[in-house]
């Protein structure tokens, strides 16, 4: 064989292949109890036994020929790319519907491997399987594996370098169909071969010719020009539907059924209560699913994980704080008085360090999105869900984009993949920038924790629900605007309920941790320079009064309180009036009058211009403004005296909708592939939150 | 007679949880979704069962080839069922 020797590994969505990959490869690739994880390909290249191996991860496929639009890369990469070997991996405790796609790939005629992942499940379920058995039944070797405790990897990879470095068998395995079937696929063969003569091997024309028969338009398209064989085609599916009473679809996929379902009475053998496997699922689904209990108790979780999220994430943070202030005074008596000195003190550590206390809150997150969508829940809310987001012109299945823009926007947008029809696509990829993403959650917590300190983690939670509102209200308003119709069918395996690993979990938590470092040192960093400069330049301001002779003049006089106070007011109006005339006042100035009837002031409106980047910097801005402003590290408070609470519920609702930072609305303009929609993603976002945040500003004026 | 008409309509959205059903058809000139059905092994011949339903009474939760399908029931409409 080539070298490398290419390995793909293909199943059923949530059959495990990806874990497998982690397991084969030492990769980290997202893992989680719900289908189509994985939407494009993983590949990696090791060695083992001294066979360079090149890993392919495919993204899940029930069908090499169902042309649904979300199995597309993995169906093309089957027909286009031919891996070397083919390492089929099936979850073993649902092995009657996983073999369909078997029966497909033995027809491919590539070298196979055949995998029993999630064995542990399955033994635990006290179900036998004679692997030997099947091995001769599927023509290929089997290997039992769990991927996720890294068991039977060993045993995977030698059977993977034993294949690469053998000749692979000249007469592979032949699933036989009726007289009927096999005759019109001989006819059909013949027609190909006359049409390509000495291009096709046997294998490969039996296989052409049963996906023409099947329907695939994939494969018809590719031989269009050969109007004969098109026709001959569509003979041969009337006479098979007139003889059996069925298209020809479906008796292939009864007969690939058939097939499968004889095996298994000959493989499998169930020892006691076939039901004990997945009681737990029952128990826990009787629960959960409750038509009456169900959706108070998704609401229910995710209230708990916000409040979570902002009350334990208060503990490590106060930590932090500390440690900040400490770092901070350190450097301050340290660096000699001059510009260097407040560039490091009032730009990067004030900055960086305002930002770098909400870590803990972000990991809290992270660590019940892990939980939610690696135990199976997830699957289940979407189900839950579906009705309700049925009327807003989604689909349940959305709610998954939508859960996974809570982390970020940028993969939410990615994870729209899983959405069949192209235009219900585009609008879950619009509507997923509305999802509340941990960048925002800093603004939230300091913004809740400044003027709701009672509620706060309610009032977090509230932005959460507003977040989804606000998409669910803008999923309608883009099904009124974008031309076209139809939705999806909901279809979705429901898994059954597992335990995440310790590992998965701590490496989720441990992914976005580094994730959050590595922006408040990246673009947070350079960010709060950026803005320091902005707000210390230009030097040469001319000031509305003289402040040096004033103050001068002040000083001069005998000590008394009420000279303090002059002089205090005296000091803060001149750093007032420089703020306002440096290059970030300026510009911010110059914005203003937009966020006027919001009751923002210009310093609101230059964290929100600053926060298109990323919405990390809003914090950023503030504490380098205020530390420079006031000389205060106290930014909660600061705030506090800053606007009123009406005006900060109008500054969260405006950070919560308006334009998603440039990496999301970079995404949107690739997986669209149309910079309109991502224009159009900018606009509607702003005049959206625009109009929202001036509805809270003004009802909240009446109440607060 | 009756008793044919009304076995012949009787499609998936009909079946009550103490029920066991069994495919017969796929009814949709839909190729995508017929073919989509068919590879979760919605054949003719297939045993099912339904679970349960949402807070709605739709979606609802199949049982088959051991394992649990979520369906809207305008979907399930369209596949035809036969009791056993």
């Amino acid at each position: 064989m080539k070298s490398p020797v290419t390995v793909a590994l293909v199943g059923n969505p949530n059959a495990g292949s990806t874990s497998l990959f982690n397991a084969l490869t030492g990769a980290q690739s997202a893992i989680a109890n719900y289908q189509r994880v994985t939407t494009s390909l993983n590949v990696r290249e090791i060695t083992h036994g001294g066979v360079p191996l090149r890993i392919v991860d495919v993204p899940g496929i029930f069908s090499t020929s169902s042309q649904s639009p979300e199995e597309k890369v993995g169906c093309d990469y089957i027909h286009g790319e031919e891996p070397d070997i083919i390492v089929n991996v099936l979850d073993a405790g649902h092995l009657d519907r996983s073999l369909f796609l078997t029966t497909q790939l033995i027809e491919t005629g590539l070298p196979r491997i055949t995998v029993l992942n999630m064995m542990d499940e399955v033994r635990r379920a006290g179900i036998r399987i004679d692997t030997a058995l099947l091995a001769s039944a599927l023509g290929s070797p089997v290997v039992e594996t769990c991927a996720l405790k890294k068991e039977g990897i060993g045993a995977l990879l030698d059977a993977v370098a034993a294949m690469a470095s053998t000749t692979p068998a000249a007469a592979p395995l032949r699933l036989h169909y009726d007289s009927h079937l096999e005759a019109a696929i001989e006819r059909v063969q013949q027609h190909l071969s006359k049409l390509h003569p000495q291009e096709l091997s046997p294998v490969r024309s039996r296989w052409l010719a049963i996906k023409m028969l099947e329907g695939d338009d994939e494969v018809l398209r590719h031989e269009s020009n050969h109007v004969e064989l098109v026709e001959e085609i569509k003979g041969e599916q009337s006479a098979l539907a007139h003889e059996h009473d069925e298209d020809t679809a479906s008796l292939l996929a009864s007969a690939r059924f058939a097939f499968s379902n004889g095996l298994l009475r000959e493989v499998r053998q169930q020892e006691g209560d076939p039901t004990a496997g997945f009681k737990l699922t029952r128990i826990l689904d009787d629960f959960f699913l409750n038509r009456t209990l169900g959706l108070p108790l998704l609401l229910g979780i995710l209230w708990v994980m916000f409040e979570a999220t902002f009350s334990l994430g208060a503990i490590p943070t106060d930590w932090i704080k500390a440690g900040v202030q400490l770092a901070t005074d350190l450097v301050d008596k340290t660096l000699p008085e001059g510009m260097f000195h407040d560039l490091v003190v009032n730009g990067v550590m004030a900055g960086v360090g305002g930002t770098i206390v909400f870590l803990p809150n972000i990991v809290i997150l992270f660590f019940f999105m892990a939980i939610l969508s690696g135990t199976g829940y997830l699957a289940r809310a979407s189900f839950l869900m579906d009705r309700v987001m049925h009327h807003f012109g989604l689909h349940g299945t959305t709610l998954i984009p939508m859960v996974a823009g809570f982390g970020c926007n940028v993969p939410a947008v990615m994870a729209t993949r899983v959405i069949t029809n192209k235009r219900a696509r585009l609008i879950a990829m619009l509507i997923a920038p509305f999802m509340n993403c941990s960048a925002r959650l800093p603004v939230f917590i300091l913004f809740a924790g400044a003027f709701f300190a009672d509620i706060a983690g309610t009032v977090v939670f509230a932005m959460y629900m507003l977040s989804l509102v606000a998409a669910m209200v803008s999923a309608v308003l883009l099904n009124r605007i974008i031309p076209g119709s139809g939705g999806d069918a909901f279809v979705m395996e429901l898994p059954p309920y597992r335990l995440p690993t310790l590992h998965s979990v701590l490496h989720h938590m441990w992914d976005s941790a580094q994730g959050f470092v590595a922006k408040v040192t990246g673009v947070i960093l350079v960010g709060s320079i950026v803005i320091w400069f902005l707000q210390e330049f230009p030097r040469d301001i001319t000031y509305s009064q003289d402040f040096e002779t004033v103050i001068a003049e002040q000083t001069a006089l005998p000590d008394s309180p009420e000279k303090e106070t002059a002089l205090k007011t005296l000091k803060s109006a001149q750093a007032q009036e420089k703020l306002e005339k440096s290059y970030l006042g300026r510009s911010a100035i110059a914005v203003t009058p937009l966020f006027q009837p919001l009751g923002f002031s210009w310093r609101d409106s230059a964290a929100i211009m600053t926060g298109f980047v990323a919405k990390e910097v809003v914090v950023a801005t503030y504490a380098v403004i205020y530390a420079q402003e006031k000389g205060s590290d106290q930014l909660t408070e600061t705030l506090r005296g800053a606007m009123p609470p009406a005006t900060a519920i109008a500054f969260m609702i405006f950070t919560l909708l308006y334009a998603p930072c440039l990496s999301t609305i970079a995404i949107i303009g690739k997986e669209a592939q149309s910079w309109r929609w991502a224009g159009f993603s900018v606009a509607y976002s702003l005049t959206f939150a625009w109009l929202l945040a001036l509805a809270a500003s003004r009802i909240g004026g009446t109440f607060l | 007679m009756d008793q044919q008409v009304k076995i012949d309509t009787l499609t998936l959205a009909d079946l009550r949880p103490e029920q066991q059903g069994e495919i017969v058809k796929i009814e949709t000139e839909d190729g995508v979704f017929k073919r989509r059905m068919q590879s979760l092994g919605v054949v003719s011949g297939t045993a099912v069962t339904l679970d349960r339903s949402a807070p709605l009474g739709d979606p609802r939760i199949y049982s088959l080839m051991g394992y649990s399908l979520g369906l809207r029931n305008a979907e399930a409409r369209q596949i035809r069922i036969r009791l056993k």
